[in-house]
């Protein structure tokens, strides 16, 4: 690939990458500097080491193999409810994870609706606690993320391409070969190393799904290193085990395999000659409906046992309600505000590596970013009265990662198709942005404030660390309610948080693709 | 903003600063909770502050080891003058540390066990034990359990205090035996969770047929629900007692008003807080006895507790055994 034919200032990408690198380097030095006793591993770390590292491999492995048909069948596919389906597909990613693991047992679990099917037709319950069940979970938070990275590079073709292979005749086969397999393969080396590095940080779900203490995860140790042995050193050394791991798969995805760009179409919208008729019509229909089935059956269940206890909320929940909206618009605001000049230094960059310092917003643990600032700010500030801009900080910094693996394809399509042009006119600075940049990658910004809203809204974080009676966000109070043995209101409480993360999601997600060129 | 306002506004400003200036603030740590709306936090914090003169505040800091943690992290500088909601497991922890002064209560607690820590006043205390609902005919000790074909759902000792309740009472109750009485119970979890919480909503959801919890668990549903379906299930080996305490920091600055909160903490304007709110038993019985509906529990004629200066040995020698245990 020829130099970028479009300069983007690099300035401000370096400046939020290393703002992103200093942050979690920062927390990382406090609680590695408290720290009294030694830096060494037992046994049992090594473990919690070996298992995080097979059950993520093997969880993005799985999400996204079984991505790849799904994305294809909705990619080819036009149908009656075809974008609420989509838009449906972020709905676990965002669940607070005791909501979905409660989700998902409604179906899978012992007494779930799965298991009294098959006692109905005397057949034995299945137990999915065990690496299956860890796999499972990871699956039904993993495989729509997955499905919209490749949808979105598929719909990233330009429609004069498909149209030249109908003209020429072009068997499915041929057509997935020319055109869909090069974007699968710029798509699906981020797409694994972001959800491998999602399991990397799994703790709650590994451990209920996975039956017991043979679940342990690395974040799990961190956990029990700071709160059940107060142990700093041990804490550092699995917090840097853990950024390794990840920086190490981020670099291996993103480093090694060469970034292809398609040059531009006409931004037409795409119409899928070469989608097979017939049989293989059936087949597509019928990959969509499993699909659609596993996520949302779990999401229902949430939703039918949030019903009865909605109604009768107490006012505190509300007030819980606004904290967490008022946390996720900050922390969309901080997240565009690093990943857009980080997408543009990385898209017109040829090695995609500097995505890396992106990812490992997502792979230091909350507990020892929350314990690291707490050890820096402690001195200076009471840390209750930061709870909530920390927490819209750490959030931001999570969902940087997916905003990177949104953005920057995105951007480097915009830069292939009209970086000359704006270059001959002589375009720079914001009004590249303000006029092509930003125009061109307007679905992506939507997807990606999207997700971010979600997942701060969802996100129990570190402001249980922080919290006093005053600043509590709705996961926190929802937990609250919980401990509280009041289990029916805790559930109106995550269907509430549903709503408004989805809320959030679908007016940011609409918002872009409304003006979206392709489609 | 004109002028005038302006000048009002910090006037404003002033006379609020000097009026809290003027009122002590007693800062309380304690587990989240404890704080909550649905906790005794709000209550006390009413009932305190209209006998002292002063204005109370209650921070939440996760659960009771991440109290302990919070704690250590901050060390003599710390602004907390109160740390109220560790228990017996974490005391002997606390108490190295250095940071917490001895406290002057002597009052006659109502806790089944002989009670002389010199830095912590306790508050309430409860039974932990495995709570089921009616249809089930409950194992009447561990080995019964190991025998049946019932599923239990317990807590990681590693992230909760439960959980770590547990370990002390299995270890408690057999000694050198524990590891094999754990490779019994093995196939009878069905899982282990981070916190209480959740363990408590698989149970309730029909995931398992009993639960780690409290002996007092079935008096929330009771009370609150109406619901007399759920019990607890005595075991002959007797039951593990948690006892939760608080302690004055020794660098706080407001020394003696932090006495004044330890001494009204075994007063019946808390305690009698205590049953309806964080569903354990007071640690001095108000005048008026437990609510109604407490009398329907069961009562352990054994209460199991490791004392507070062999726990934390113990606890990892225990944390071992049930790790090798439910590895395999």
């Amino acid at each position: 690939m020829a130099a970028s034919p479009v300069q983007i200032s690099r300035l401000g990408g370096i400046g939020a990458a290393t703002l992103v690198v200093a942050l979690i380097a920062a927390a990382l030095g406090a609680v590695a500097w408290r720290a009294e006793g030694g830096y060494s591993l037992g046994p049992a770390d090594w473990a919690a080491v070996r298992f995080t590292l097979w059950q993520a491999f093997l969880s993005a492995l799985i999400s996204v193999a079984l991505a790849v048909p799904v994305a294809r069948a909705l990619a080819r596919r036009r149908f009656v409810g075809r974008g609420v389906l989509i838009a449906l597909l972020g709905a676990p990613f965002i669940l607070p994870v005791i909501v979905a693991v409660l989700g998902i047992l409604a179906v899978f679990g012992r007494g779930g609706w799965v298991n009294q099917l098959l006692g109905h037709w005397g057949f034995e319950p299945l137990s999915i606690y065990g690496l299956g069940g860890v796999l499972l979970a990871h699956v039904f938070f993993n495989l729509p993320l997955a499905t919209r990275l490749i949808l979105q590079g598929w719909q990233g073709i330009p429609a004069e391409r498909f149209r030249l292979a109908a003209q020429l005749g072009l068997t499915p086969r041929i057509v997935f070969r020319v055109l869909e397999w090069p974007v699968l393969l710029r798509v699906v080396p981020g797409a694994l190393a972001l959800i491998f590095v999602i399991c990397l940080a799994s703790f709650a779900v590994a451990l209920t799904l996975g039956g017991g203490p043979r679940a342990t995860t690395i974040e799990l140790a961190i956990y029990q290193a700071f709160l059940f042995d107060f142990d700093l050193g041990r804490a550092a050394m699995l917090s840097l085990m853990q950024l390794g791991m990840a920086g190490a798969a981020a670099v291996l995805a993103l480093w090694l395999v060469p970034q292809v760009s398609l040059t531009g179409g006409m931004g037409r919208m795409v119409r899928r000659w070469d989608a097979p008729t017939g049989v293989l019509r059936w087949v597509d229909a019928a990959l969509i409906a499993l699909a659609a089935a596993f996520l949302l059956v779990p999401l229902l269940s949430v939703v039918l046992s949030g019903l009865p206890g909605i109604t009768a909320l107490p006012a505190n929940v509300f007030r819980a309600a606004w904290s967490s909206i008022w946390v996720s618009c900050v922390s969309v605001c901080v997240l565009l505000a690093l990943a857009l000049p980080m997408a543009g230094w990385i898209g017109t960059s040829r090695r995609g590596g500097v995505e890396a310092a992106g990812l490992l917003g997502f792979a230091a643990s909350p507990l020892m970013i929350g314990t690291g600032w707490f050890i820096l700010i402690y001195p200076y500030v009471a840390p209750s009265s930061l709870a909530l801009p920390v927490t819209a900080l750490v959030n931001a910094l999570m969902a940087l990662p997916f905003a990177l693996r949104i953005l920057v394809p995105g951007v480097r399509d915009v830069v292939a198709a009209q970086g000359r042009l704006s270059a001959a006119l002589g375009l720079r600075g914001w009004r590249l942005w303000l006029w092509v940049i930003l125009p061109g990658v307007r679905p992506q910004v939507g997807f990606a404030a999207g997700l971010a809203a979600a997942l701060s809204m969802g996100d129990l974080g570190v402001i249980a660390l922080f919290a006093d009676q005053d600043h509590a966000t709705l996961p926190l109070q929802m937990y609250r309610l919980m401990g509280a043995y009041q289990m029916q209101a805790a559930a109106g409480a995550a269907l509430l948080l549903i709503l408004l993360a989805f809320g959030a999601f679908w007016i940011c997600d609409a918002w872009g693709r409304r003006g979206a060129v392709s489609e | 903003m004109k002028p005038i306002h302006l000048a009002a506004g910090v006037l404003a400003a002033t006379v609020a600063t000097t009026a809290q200036a003027e009122t002590p603030v007693l800062t309380v740590y304690t587990y989240d909770s404890f704080v909550s709306d649905w906790g005794p936090g709000p209550v006390i914090e009413k009932a305190f502050e209209e006998v002292c003169d002063c204005d109370l505040q209650f921070v939440g800091t996760g659960d009771g080891a991440a109290l302990l943690a919070r704690v250590k992290l901050e060390g003599a500088r710390s602004d907390a003058d109160v740390v109220l909601g560790l228990d017996t497991n974490l005391t002997a922890a606390a108490t190295a540390t250095g940071l917490f002064a001895p406290h002057s209560v002597d009052v006659a607690y109502d806790v089944p066990m002989e009670w002389t820590d010199p830095n912590f006043v306790p508050f309430d205390w409860g039974y932990f034990a495995f709570v089921y609902n009616d249809g089930i005919s409950p194992p009447k000790n561990f080995r019964e359990l190991a025998d049946s074909d019932l599923k239990i759902v317990i807590q990681d000792p590693r992230s909760s205090t439960p959980g770590l309740g547990l370990l002390m009472w299995v270890k408690a109750a057999y000694g050198d035996e524990a590891p094999a009485i754990w490779a019994d119970l093995a196939d009878k979890i069905v899982t282990v969770t981070k916190g209480w919480s959740e363990s408590y909503g698989l149970f309730l959801e029909g995931e398992a047929d009993m639960a780690l919890s409290y002996t007092t668990s079935p008096a929330y549903h009771l009370i609150a629900e109406e619901d007399a379906t759920k019990h607890a299930a005595p075991f002959s080996e007797g039951h593990y007692l948690q006892v939760e305490v608080a302690g004055k920091l020794a660098n706080s600055d407001q020394p003696e008003l932090a006495d004044k909160f330890l001494e009204f903490m075994v007063t019946d304007a808390f305690q009698s807080a205590i049953p309806t709110t964080n569903w354990m038993y007071p640690a001095v019985t108000p005048k008026d006895g437990l609510p109604e509906g407490f009398e329907t529990l069961i009562t352990p004629e054994t209460a199991l507790l490791v004392p507070s200066d062999d726990a934390p040995a113990l606890r990892d020698e225990a944390l071992q055994e049930w790790l090798q245990a439910l590895s395999k």
